[in-house]
């Protein structure tokens, strides 16, 4: 059987690897961190975006434009949170009508679905009330969406090992191993893994990789976003993705509400050195600030109840575009690189271009006889109404009735079967749970995860990370633990 | 068919299990203490250090000594209770939905409801501090409950930012379990907790207090490894060259405390924004009929005797008003704090009974004279913003009003 090695576990390889889980394919995706969803995948905005910012004709403008029309199909198939609340493009002045107008007609090339010009102020303060009065016109696009990141690759990447994916988690690829000009596998600390192929998703070290497969026609040039996000007790107050007017370098900074319910704001745009600076700056949280109340100027009212602050890197290549690319040398060797936004919106459709690609390679590819389409999600209880599911979960599996996330109203039962899903960290728990993402921030549940996490594992809990590596939670026991064997 | 219920109190820390205690000893017989820990005592059994009770009892004793005296009332007094049990919602109308292993998703339709949810930690995203979000980062709390409960020191070298007690008191543990302080920083120009525990946690055991200084970057990729300071000057602004950077594995906040007020927000209760809390009047009662509210749920007392104290009142009220099956009508005087009053507690006054004003300054005053309208009420020497202030007030001897003007005058203590 072919096989094929996916390097890099965010949500365009694990995407990839859900779509090639469908054919008769030996599939292994290696991820360098301990879990996947772990690099930029983590911090993204989430949105899903309906397609008029790009230029027509691009690789990006079409794979965002299919994108956008999978994502509603593919959250229900992986059974992860998608809303389709439409974006709105804010003018408050001439230029910025001009620029509307432009998006609009970009965006119709695109074929962009139903967008619509609203230059009529009443209509728009009737759809946004909040939204700042020097706005005069605004470009409706209902397709635009918003989903949650991190979820949608961890499912992608549960439903691919359900259809036969091999998954390789915490391991580097350290070399790429070619011979006689074609690709023979990848070796990793671990050992040595054979492929006919193999896929470069590796987001922000996608250049490294690619260079150790001998092609070095980019580099990552990473860009770092900055996020506010607020306490679900604020209000709804917007009812739509906010953008201002786009720049050429970004599509500014968002004023939305998350699939979970919080009010997020961000991303700031600038470029870093490090790959890895997630760093969060003053001046960034000044921008989005001041960026965002001059869309929705009652933000102001809210200055205590940001929850958190974090950035996420845009793994953006200095070709500009997005590389999806193939080469006669390495033969078998393909780049998904630099997909930088809308990247998450294309990432389904790159995915089945992926496969086109391979099919192509191989000739027909064949279906699986039996591929199961849909990922059951970890269930979750209804905390607040009575439901008979939720009676039922609990009488036979009752430590889903044990809340030990209090913001988030997470069980331990979720916690448990996160765990027995993949968890091994605090933050894996996290993204599959939403157990600390409330606002005390992990205060009260931290203990509680740690807990269930040595237990469920066996794991010392000192040896209990944050997100794999030394991020240790605690340094030492104070005194010998004595267990209950030992009386 | 949802259940009734006479008194539900929802916590059971000091304040809950003072309530269920004063309403049992008052013949409520249908009681139920609700629990989302293992345990009860609320925060108090990881509070293993003294100080607990020197008014209340008149001894000095450790947090799990002081509550235990309240559980073993609960024993003898056979009040029900449910560990476990997070309760998620509580309507308008007094309907409490909680949730737990043996019953799962419950209504109960209760007649009284003591609020004694207490108060969680500020964590860094609500103060922003720049930098990178490594490992390593954590509430004083959350330290606490890992070191005297779990039994794990959190790190080797740790800096402690923000002068609150919690901080204080884990300075000192962290260094008797054998890590390094660096330093606690506070930015403002005197202390955030009380003056005994800058004594015997801080000065007694060599650790720095950096007044006016702030955290200006956290570094570090997987775990803290060092963090940037600066001094500030009077306005709160970073004094230029004075930056500097201290190694250490571990940042405690310790930034300030915030009423848990989701199911007062859910039941529409009218709220303070100065306390973050219900307003309630000296009788623990809320703006609704038959809601009480007590402890740090209301604001955040320093000591755990007043807490006690408020839930005392709370149980007591809560009972007279299920004996009688309705309340007189509520006539309310608001109190107005002066610019120089950060809050005050009780919101408002319904003239039954001598009661205890708290209050809170803005800035240390120095020689301050306490007003209730026209009558002076109280004077202390010094006040601090980190010291409540207990007054005892005659509430016959205020003219009635609509509303008066709580105040306190003196002199800016700069020192």
């Amino acid at each position: 059987m072919t096989s094929i090695i996916i390097i890099g576990g965010g949500i365009i390889g694990t995407l990839i690897a859900r779509e090639l889980a469908k054919y008769q394919l030996a599939v292994t995706l290696i991820e360098k961190e301990v879990d996947v969803a772990f690099g930029s995948t983590k911090a993204n905005s989430g949105i899903i975006h309906a397609g008029y910012d790009d230029q027509p004709h691009t690789v990006k403008a079409q794979l965002c434009v299919r994108g956008n029309q999978l994502w509603p199909i593919l959250a229900q198939q992986l059974h992860i949170p998608f809303t389709q609340p439409g974006s709105l493009v804010i003018a408050t002045s001439s230029e910025d009508y001009a620029s509307l107008e432009a998006l609009l007609q970009r965006g119709k090339q695109n074929r962009v679905p139903s967008l619509q010009l609203i230059d009529n102020p009443r209509i728009l303060t009737r759809r946004e009330p909040h939204l700042t009065p020097h706005a005069i016109a605004a470009l409706y696009a209902p397709t635009a969406g918003f989903t949650s990141p991190y979820e949608a690759a961890i499912a992608a990447a549960e439903n691919a090992q359900a259809n036969g994916v091999r998954l390789i988690r915490g391991q580097p690829v350290q070399r790429i191993i070619i011979k006689h000009g074609k690709i023979a596998g990848a070796s990793t600390p671990n050992g040595f893994w054979p492929a006919d192929y193999i896929i470069n998703t590796a987001g922000l070290n996608s250049d490294t990789i690619s260079s150790l497969a001998g092609i070095s026609s980019f580099s990552i040039q990473p860009v770092k976003g900055e996020y506010l996000l607020y306490d679900k007790q604020v209000p709804n107050i917007v009812n739509h993705i906010l953008f201002p007017v786009p720049t050429l370098q970004t599509k500014g900074i968002v004023v939305t509400q998350t699939v979970h319910g919080n009010l997020l704001v961000g991303p700031t745009a600038t470029a870093t050195l490090h790959k890895h600076d997630c760093a969060t700056t003053i001046a960034g949280h000044q921008e989005i600030i001041t960026e965002a109340t001059k869309l929705v100027p009652l933000l102001n009212q809210y200055p205590a109840q940001t929850i958190a602050s974090f950035s996420g890197i845009r793994a953006e290549a200095d070709t500009k575009d997005f590389i999806i690319a193939t080469y006669d040398d390495p033969y078998g060797f393909i780049n998904v690189a630099g997909i930088k936004s809308p990247g998450l919106t294309a990432a389904p459709a790159i995915a089945q271009q992926i496969t086109t690609i391979l099919n192509d390679y191989i000739g027909s590819l064949k279906e699986k006889e039996r591929v199961k389409l849909t990922r059951t999600p970890i269930p979750r209880p209804q905390t607040t109404v009575q439901d008979t599911e939720t009676m039922k979960l609990i009488t036979n599996r009752p430590r889903f009735g044990h809340l030990i996330c209090r913001c988030e109203h997470v069980s331990e039962g979720e916690v448990i079967e996160a765990i027995q899903r993949g968890a091994s960290t605090l933050d894996g728990i996290k993204y599959r749970t939403r157990a600390g993402m409330g606002r005390c921030q992990g205060g009260f549940c931290t203990p509680h995860l740690i807990q269930v996490l040595s237990h469920q594992t066996g794991m010392k809990v000192e040896t209990i990370t944050k997100r794999g590596g030394m991020s240790h939670i605690l340094s030492s026991p104070i005194k010998p633990h004595w267990s209950c064997e030992d009386t | 068919m949802v259940k009734n219920l006479d008194l539900a109190v929802i916590g059971s820390g000091a304040a809950g299990l003072a309530a269920a205690v004063a309403g049992a000893t008052a013949g409520i017989k249908d009681v139920c203490i609700f629990e989302r820990e293992a345990w009860l005592g609320g925060i108090l059994p990881q509070c293993i250090h003294t100080g607990f009770g020197v008014q209340y009892f008149n001894e000095n004793l450790t947090g799990p000594e002081y509550i235990t005296r309240f559980t073993e009332e609960v024993h003898q007094l056979q009040i029900p209770y449910r560990l476990n049990t997070l309760v998620t919602h509580i309507s308008p109308s007094k309907r409490i939905t909680y949730v737990n292993s043996e019953e799962g998703v419950t209504h109960l339709q209760a007649k009284a409801i003591v609020l004694a949810m207490g108060c969680r930690e500020r964590p860094r995203g609500a103060i922003t501090i720049p930098g990178d979000r490594p490992a390593g980062i954590l509430t004083a709390g959350t330290a606490q409950r890992l070191l005297d409960i779990d039994g794990y020191l959190p790190g080797r070298r740790i800096i402690i930012l923000g002068s609150g007690d919690i901080g204080l008191i884990m300075a000192r543990r962290f260094t008797m379990e054998g890590a390094i302080v660096q330093a606690v920083i506070e930015q403002l120009p005197y202390p955030g907790g009380l003056r005994r525990n800058i004594v015997q946690c801080l000065h007694d055991f060599n650790i720095p207090l950096l007044l006016n200084h702030t955290i200006t970057a956290i570094h570090g990729l997987d775990r803290v490894e060092h963090i940037d300071i600066v001094q500030l000057d009077s306005q709160l602004n970073p004094i230029p060259n004075t930056q500097r950077t201290m190694a250490c594995d571990t940042l405690v906040l310790s930034v300030g405390l915030i009423p848990e007020n989701e199911l007062s927000y859910d039941m529409q209760l009218q709220m303070s924004p100065s306390t973050r809390g219900p307003w309630i009047n000296e009788q623990c009662e809320t703006s609704k009929q038959g809601v009480y509210a007590c402890g740090n749920v209301v604001h955040v007392n320093d000591l755990v005797d007043h807490v006690t104290q408020s839930g005392h009142i709370a149980g007591k009220v809560a009972a007279k008003y299920l004996h009688k099956e309705t309340s007189p009508p509520l006539y309310h005087m608001q109190l107005i704090p002066n610019q120089n009053i950060r809050y005050l507690v009780p919101h408002r006054i319904n003239y039954n009974t001598p009661f205890t004003l708290y209050l809170r300054v803005t800035h240390p005053l120095r020689q301050a004279t306490i007003t209730l309208g026209n009558q002076v009420i109280g004077y202390r020497q010094r006040v601090t913003p980190s010291e409540l202030i207990p007054l005892s007030v005659d509430p016959t001897k205020i003219i009635k009003a609509d509303s008066i003007v709580a105040a306190i005058t003196g002199i800016p203590d700069l020192r």
